[in-house]
């Protein structure tokens, strides 16, 4: 009986993974074709790929790179962006963390946004999940999506060689990014953290090593944080009052 | 070009440090659970960083030598009007990229 309830729980991951293709496979196509226009070849794509596991931060560094910005200050950004994994890493750890060294190793390389969000509201809605059976559900989940991103990854890497330049992907970074920031605006303090960040950056263009990029991600986190503060201090005096 | 030695370094040492975050607390924190003043500044990073970095490409992009450019700028509006009121990615990505196709074909 056991192993039927796990059976079925790997299918309710992969179930509930499904329907990311539709987002994973573009996304990933996209970032090959960015990153050969950027120069890199389809090897060096593909790793990227197979190590970074995250979208906008691979984004960011091929992008900071074809500036020709210092690749410490590239590497910095691009993680930043990032940072968000070490929020759902400690989000989880409540959950997974009896598992094993390696099964917690594992299952750190496969945390992405879709595997996090999909296993932390299954793991709330059920408590009584053994922690073989939150495993199963976790990787499950991202058997369809992992994949195809690298394959994707490939498949844009080597369309990118033959698309000709009048096709203007210079834009295609700038894009992408609007497109992902644009549903993460939820709440005033996610807006006050981009519009800090906005207007930092604009302002502090053309300081020198790009720095003005992670000055203007300070602020912007700085103020989010403060905004979120202000409002839930607000919240709970109009509902204490 | 980019340099390989600065594209190796970061693609070796992004995937190394984005692992690291990802293994901070499961691997190593286990139970303990973290200030939540932390938590609450790394709620903000992704939405702080990423629109620092596209507002520049947006207002002096590189393709015109830094010229605001209407086809460009009308895209970005686009995108991010379509992505606000959807919240569909993909959908947000193909009206961008066709109102930047389309202003480029009357304008261009």
């Amino acid at each position: 009986m056991a192993t039927e309830t796990t059976k079925s729980i790997f299918w309710q991951g992969v179930r509930d993974g499904a329907p990311f293709i539709l987002v994973i496979v573009p996304f990933s196509t996209l970032f090959g074709v960015v990153a050969t226009e950027a120069g890199l070849s389809v090897f060096e794509t593909l790793t990227m790929s197979v190590l970074v596991i995250a979208g906008a931060a691979q984004f960011t560094a091929v992008e900071l790179l074809r500036n020709d910005v210092p690749t410490l200050i590239a590497l910095v950004s691009a993680l930043a962006v990032n940072l968000r994994m070490a929020m759902y890493s400690a989000s989880l750890t409540p959950y997974l963390g009896k598992a094993t060294l390696g099964q917690r190793a594992w299952a750190a390389y496969f945390l992405v946004d879709q595997t996090y969000a999909c296993s932390v509201l299954k793991y709330e809605q059920n408590p009584d999940w053994s922690i073989g059976q939150r495993l199963t559900y976790f990787f499950a989940v991202a058997v369809p999506i992992c994949p195809l991103w690298y394959l994707f990854t490939v498949i844009g890497a080597l369309i990118g060689n033959s698309i000709p330049e009048s096709f203007a992907l210079d834009f295609a970074i700038p894009i992408t990014f609007l497109a992902l920031i644009a549903p993460m605006l939820r709440t005033r303090a996610h807006l006050a953290a981009a519009f800090v960040s906005v207007v930092a950056a604009l302002l502090l263009n053309g300081v020198v090593y790009n720095l003005g990029l992670l000055v203007a991600g300070i602020l912007g986190m700085m103020a989010g944080a403060q905004v979120e503060l202000i409002d839930s201090r607000r919240a709970e005096q109009e509902g204490g009052a | 070009m980019i340099d390989p030695v600065a594209l190796w370094t970061v693609i070796i040492l992004l995937g190394v440090g984005s692992f690291a975050l990802r293994f901070v607390f499961l691997g190593l924190i286990g139970d303990r659970p973290l200030p939540p003043w932390v938590l609450r500044h790394l709620r903000y990073t992704a939405v702080a960083v990423l629109p620092g970095l596209v507002a520049p490409l947006v207002i002096w992009p590189e393709a015109t030598g830094g010229a605001l450019d209407a086809p460009r700028m009308a895209a970005a509006v686009v995108t991010l009007g379509a992505g606000l009121l959807t919240r569909n990615v993909l959908l947000s990505i193909c009206l961008g990229a066709a109102t930047l196709y389309g202003g480029l074909y009357l304008l261009g």
